[in-house]
């Protein structure tokens, strides 16, 4: 039983070996990132071998990386300069992140799962493992467009009925591509492109390592 | 003999008992639950959409906006995740305040949170005694930070500013002559700290006059006992935090298990349930508002004691007082740096969770080092609540639902986003 997180540590080492891709512990807080076809099994032991009890998913989010480290904010170029770029830690422009709680360790994880496909996202569902992951994949189904297999029930969650797009995607823009309005003439609600011009009130800006003496 | 077939029937979203903008499509047999589907996101506002794109304080007032009853909670974990990052220090002073208002915020959610339940249930006398008390945090609120509610008074590296030497006094009207205006001021003759101390001394007589008319009212009983039982393990496995998982006997609580802020140097205890049902949800916020108004008083007996500093000396960070900005280069371009550009947060991630009112309540920040959070996610508690209300709701009556959702403690400020 790990009771801290050099033990959890050294704990998830013996126990996945390989299948770690990588294990980061910064702020107090550790990070495992593993391979999506090594998640349902990483995932159902940290759940089921004593040491690690994560008997709770506290939360489950989808992360875009595709415009990582880049100065726009808005209609940021794919994977375009050298900031963004593919490297170990973010191989693909999709992840999903998973934040597990174990009450009777009283210790924390993160997972980190990237989905391997970008034009196509898909993972395995955790809803065996951890039921209350439903609502959270059909939420990053719903704003991500990242596809969980084996769910039994992905519809949208958050966004309106008939909804197009995935709007947390960061080349989907701030004021989306829809507005919607009362037509007198028609008298009915109706749906018309957006009207409004998209602004930047504060630009995006990434300042160097050690900017104003931050560490 | 006839067939009998399921009967779907829509709930909300206009519906009163529905907490807001809930749709729920439940399917009947008779007058028992078989199956319920709650179409959530007609208040989905993307806020965390909008964070990707204004600076780190720009998003303060977003957060009160989440949980719209329990405003400086959420801007408690907001903050916590920047300080985080940044790892700079707060100041114990600030420390103590955010505490005591966070204490205050649970109180203000509790409270709505009964009259409203009560008001479902057909207890309608709890919203109106429940308000008033509510009416005199909201003071305090109001007090500290200018505004009723959407308060903005946390922000990263302490609070926005001291608390106040002296009460807003109430002025005599056509409504209230001079005698009812002075017995109305009776308790704001000193500062903020008085108020809230006199506020404490008599609050626990107020819990009491709740319980007298609920706890062993017989009505109230007959809508609570042995609906939406949960079993520990259930409530772990569908996500349940809070008070919804306390009420199923587990002791699980973020301010004791894993302290943040200075809840380590407070004493207090955690009420757990034993049976799991509604009742027992009841019994544990009613016991959690006596725990808090205890936090309170231990607050305000140090605040008195330690004046000082409540913000930040990082100017990265905090902004210069006004009267150094006036007379000092530096300051000043500090000052407009911060609120133009705003603050650099240093790339990597964090995690920061409270124990709000309604669970645990967290906000996963991803940044790649700009002004801007790469990736803002805030963990509702309520949502994994609202999600496992099929589950809870099957089996029971119609009525029941309106019991369970009233259990949840939903606001859909947070569950939406």
């Amino acid at each position: 039983m790990a009771t801290d997180l050099k033990q959890l540590s050294a704990a998830l080492q013996d126990a996945f070996g390989g299948q770690i891709v990588n294990l980061d512990d910064s702020l107090g807080e550790l990070t495992l990132m593993v391979r999506a076809q090594d998640m349902q099994a990483v995932l159902t032991r940290l759940r089921d071998d004593s040491r690690f009890d994560f008997e709770q998913l506290i939360d489950l989010c989808g992360v875009d990386y595709s415009t990582y480290g880049s100065d726009v904010s808005e209609g940021g170029a794919y994977f375009s300069d050298d900031a963004s770029a593919p490297c170990v830690l973010r191989p693909y422009r999709f992840a999903a992140v998973y934040h597990l709680l174990s009450i009777s360790n009283n210790l924390r994880l993160r997972v980190r799962v990237f989905a391997e496909d970008d034009a196509m996202p898909i993972l395995p569902s955790v809803i065996e493992i951890w039921p209350c992951a439903n609502w959270y994949e059909r939420e990053a189904f719903d704003l991500y467009g990242i596809i969980f297999t084996s769910h039994p029930d992905l519809r949208r969650l958050l966004t309106d009925y008939g909804f197009i797009g995935n709007p947390f995607r960061k080349d989907f823009p701030l004021s989306g591509h829809v507005e919607m309005r009362y037509d007198a003439e028609q008298k009915r609600v109706i749906y018309q492109p957006v009207s409004i011009e998209p602004r930047e009130v504060t630009p995006r800006i990434v300042r160097e390592d050690s900017y104003g003496g931050m560490k | 003999m006839a067939e009998i077939k399921n009967y779907t029937m829509n709930f909300g979203p206009q519906h009163p008992a529905a907490h807001g903008v809930l749709r729920l499509v439940l399917e009947l047999d008779g007058e028992v639950i078989q199956r319920a589907d709650p179409h959530i996101g007609l208040l989905h506002r993307a806020t965390e959409k909008l964070a990707e794109h204004k600076t780190f304080l720009q998003s303060v007032p977003y957060m009160d906006r989440l949980d719209y009853v329990s405003m400086m909670s959420n801007e408690h974990a907001y903050v916590m995740a920047i300080e985080k990052l940044l790892g700079i220090e707060v100041p114990e002073r600030a420390e103590y305040i955010r505490v005591m208002f966070d204490e205050i915020t649970r109180i203000l959610n509790h409270l709505l949170w009964l009259g409203a339940h009560g008001l479902d249930l057909g207890a309608q006398t709890m919203l109106f005694y429940t308000f008033r008390e509510r009416e005199a945090l909201m003071d305090a609120y109001e007090a500290v930070s200018g505004a009723r509610m959407h308060a903005a008074y946390y922000r990263p590296g302490g609070v926005y500013r001291d608390l106040p030497d002296s009460m807003p006094q109430y002025q005599a009207s056509k409504i209230h002559n001079a005698k009812a205006v002075k017995r109305m001021n009776e308790n704001r003759t000193g500062s903020l700290l008085d108020y809230l101390e006199d506020f404490a001394n008599n609050f626990p007589d107020r819990v009491d006059e709740y319980e007298t008319l609920l706890t062993d009212n017989r009505i109230w009983k007959q809508r609570t006992v042995g609906i939406g039982i949960l079993s520990p393990e259930r409530a772990k496995a569908l996500g349940m935090t809070g008070p919804m998982l306390r009420g199923s006997g587990v002791v699980w609580d973020l301010r004791k298990h894993q302290p943040y802020s200075v809840y380590d140097k407070l004493d207090f205890d955690i009420p757990v349930g034993v049976e799991g049902d509604c009742y027992d949800r009841y019994l544990v916020r009613v016991e959690e508002m006596r725990q808090s108004n205890r936090i309170i008083k231990q607050c305000i007996a140090w605040l008195r004691d330690h004046p000082g500093a409540v913000m930040s000396e990082n100017h990265k960070v905090a902004p210069p007082a006004r009267e150094g900005m006036k007379q000092n280069m530096e300051e000043l371009i500090h000052h407009f740096k911060l609120f133009t550009e705003g603050m650099h947060v240093p790339p990597g991630e964090a995690y920061a969770a409270v124990e709000h009112p309604k669970g645990e309540f967290g906000i996963y920040i991803v940044s790649d080092g700009a002004n801007k959070p790469y990736r803002l996610k805030i963990r509702a508690p309520g949502y994994p609540h609202l999600a496992a209300l099929d589950e809870m709701a099957r089996g029971h009556m119609l009525a029941d639902v309106v019991a369970i959702i009233g259990t949840q403690d939903i606001v859909f400020g947070e569950i939406d986003r």
